[in-house]
């Protein structure tokens, strides 16, 4: 029972890494809190059960095109409406919310609700791992996790563009007198942070369905993720994916499933409370409180 | 015989702003009919309308009383994304002070909009030193605990909610209690706004460090803006209780936190006339598309995004702007 706790709690642990991961990406370099990454998460999801349901494409064709598409989604979004309320954080997060909420609830008009609205898993197996059943997406999952976090970290240390990120994510003016265009860095940050949602909805979609309400969800659980690991910090969001995904699963299985939305959402006010710039935030303290 | 055109303005207006000479009753009634037209539309219009559109009339005076809360809220530099925790507080407080206790709702309503108004204000009270977008995510995740807490703890009737409230004595109780209460609100929170108090809170907003350097306790000021904004919201709840008779777990839908805060885009943010005007333009208009369903949300949505593009400024100081540009043809000799 404990051992099989553990093991899952890490696998949970690990979806809400990915779920908040591109979040934290975009926040960290253009400073934008995308409102609409849970409804970007939604949107591929259904893009590819679209692709593969009604053009009969294969799974992995599909899924690499829905990945591109809410990529694209993201970059338009940050060309034609953010990059006019740039620096207003207020109106930023409006217009994100807003966006985010014409797309998911689109999606609840059109009647994309049931059990039908899911993704294939990649592999139809599963494993005995202590004492419980694992089966092989979730295993996958905490594979691609792990595959990603390192790539990023290569990506953001070892690259250019992935030094221009950190540069603009430093001091953006400074960044522009050496010759980085922000923004398109800015377009750039924003788009991959929806690309990461949409990879983190193709890989974590088939555990359940695609319904509107989880887009909801998912944007909570990666601001509650974000806000305990310090917005903007890498490292933290892993941490905090693990404090909230093992408190999370404990209190599933030790009091009740009720109680698990109500530890995670408990944990961000704490945080938010006693220390505003996160476990792990990077933020100087004045900017977030007095 | 040659005409230039005259600003109509001018003549009124003597030295500033807001500092005007009169001669005449048409000079009176440019400075006074914007406030006017208000007031008489809010009294006379639920005598003209019918019992559905009377109804939907209560939603818009809700809504704008919410909207008004969130933008004095704004005002102060607190953006609040969860104003359904005020409206769900003070629906919550009536319903249970009248389901339990049996008091009438004369009671009800303005010990539910103190006492919600206070519970509120303790709930945000160790928040209130976050600023910006810190202060938001606090207020977007209070009213979806609070459900999820409800839902867990099964408390005030959990799931199903409480529902068998004693209504209002009569309809016209209701529309015009609304009305009087939305017009108080609306005039005189402009009024506070503009005296010294209403200027030390949008200093706070401006930049806070200065007021505190001014000498100036902010957490006083915050806390008390705080409480009549939460106030107005817990009011607006313990009146939508005894209207529908019924409370329960929808009190904090996001419903609550979205429409007062898209009013109060639309119809200008920075100014309590523009979030009304908002309520009167948004309410009625998701009513008639109330035939597309689900649509409207996207509707909602999309009208943020392209106000928050578009016309940042809102459409109140808009109209206001134009308002006080009015022309007129006089001759020159």
């Amino acid at each position: 029972m404990f051992l099989g706790t553990v093991v899952y709690a890490v696998i949970n642990s690990v979806i809400l890494m990915l779920m908040a991961i591109g979040f934290n990406l975009t926040f960290g370099i253009s400073g934008v809190a995308n409102f609409a990454h849970g409804a970007l998460y939604i949107l591929s999801a259904y893009v590819s059960w679209m692709l593969l349901n009604m053009l009969g494409l294969p799974f992995f064709i599909s899924a690499l095109f829905s990945i591109l598409i809410t990529t694209l989604v993201g970059a338009l979004m940050y060309r034609f409406v953010l990059i006019r309320v740039r620096g207003q954080v207020l109106s930023e997060v409006i217009a994100t919310f807003g966006i985010g909420l014409a797309i998911l609830e689109l999606f609840r008009y059109l009647g994309f609700v049931g059990f039908e609205y899911t993704l294939p898993v990649f592999i139809d197996t599963s494993f005995f791992v202590a004492g419980v059943y694992v089966d092989m997406q979730r295993i996958l999952i905490v594979v691609l996790g792990a595959v990603l976090v390192f790539g990023l970290w290569l990506f953001t240390h070892h690259t250019s563009l992935g030094l221009a990120f950190r540069g603009i994510a430093q001091d953006e003016r400074t960044a522009l007198t050496l010759g980085i265009d922000t923004d398109w860095i800015a377009t750039l940050s924003v788009s991959l942070g929806a690309g990461l949602a949409a990879l983190a909805a193709t890989i974590i979609i088939p555990l359940g369905s695609i319904s509107p309400g989880e887009g909801y969800d998912v944007l909570i659980k990666a601001l509650a993720v974000c806000i305990i690991g310090g917005l903007g910090s890498t490292g933290g969001v892993i941490v905090a994916s693990f404090i909230i995904g093992f408190a999370e699963r404990f209190t599933d299985s030790y009091i009740s499933s009720h109680w698990t939305m109500i530890v995670s959402l408990a944990a961000i006010l704490i945080v938010l409370t006693m220390k505003p710039s996160g476990l792990f935030g990077k933020q100087k303290e004045l900017e977030e409180r007095i | 015989m040659k005409k230039r055109r005259e600003r109509i303005d001018r003549g009124i207006k003597v030295r500033a702003g807001d500092v005007f000479a009169l001669c005449s009753w048409r000079e009176v009634l440019y400075l006074a009919g914007p406030k006017l037209l208000p007031i008489i539309g809010c009294l006379i219009l639920p005598l003209l309308l019918n019992a559905y559109w009377q109804k939907v009339f209560l939603s818009v005076a809700v809504f704008a009383l919410l909207a008004i809360s969130w933008d004095l809220l704004a005002q102060t530099g607190m953006i609040s994304l969860g104003q359904a925790l005020f409206y769900g507080m003070g629906a919550y407080v009536s319903g249970i002070l009248n389901h339990y206790w049996g008091l009438h709702p004369f009671i009800t309503i303005p010990v539910a909009a103190i006492l919600g108004g206070i519970i509120c204000t303790l709930l945000l009270l160790p928040v209130l030193r976050l600023r910006g977008i810190y202060f938001s995510m606090v207020t977007l995740i209070i009213p979806l605990m609070l459900v999820r807490l409800i839902e867990a703890t099964r408390i005030f009737g959990g799931t199903e909610g409480l529902s068998g409230m004693t209504p209002l004595p009569s309809k016209w109780l209701e529309l015009y209690l609304i009305v009087l209460v939305l017009l108080c609100a609306l005039f005189g929170f402009r009024r506070m706004l503009s005296s010294d108090f209403g200027l030390v809170l949008k200093g706070i907003n401006d930049n806070d460090r200065s007021v505190m350097n001014a000498g100036i306790n902010i957490y006083l000021f915050k806390t008390q803006a705080l409480f009549i904004a939460s106030a107005i919201g817990a009011f607006t709840g313990a009146f939508m209780t005894h209207v529908y008779m019924f409370v329960g777990m929808p009190v904090f839908a996001l419903d609550y936190s979205i429409l007062p805060i898209a009013a109060a885009i639309v119809g200008g943010p920075g100014s309590l006339a523009g979030a009304t005007l908002g309520a009167f333009i948004l309410v009625p208009l998701s009513e008639i598309l109330r035939g597309i369903g689900g649509l409207r949300i996207v509707f909602y949505g999309l009208f943020l995004v392209v106000f928050i593009v578009a016309l940042p400024e809102g459409i109140f100081h808009y109209i206001q702007r134009k308002y006080h540009r009015f022309e007129r043809w006089v001759e020159v000799d």
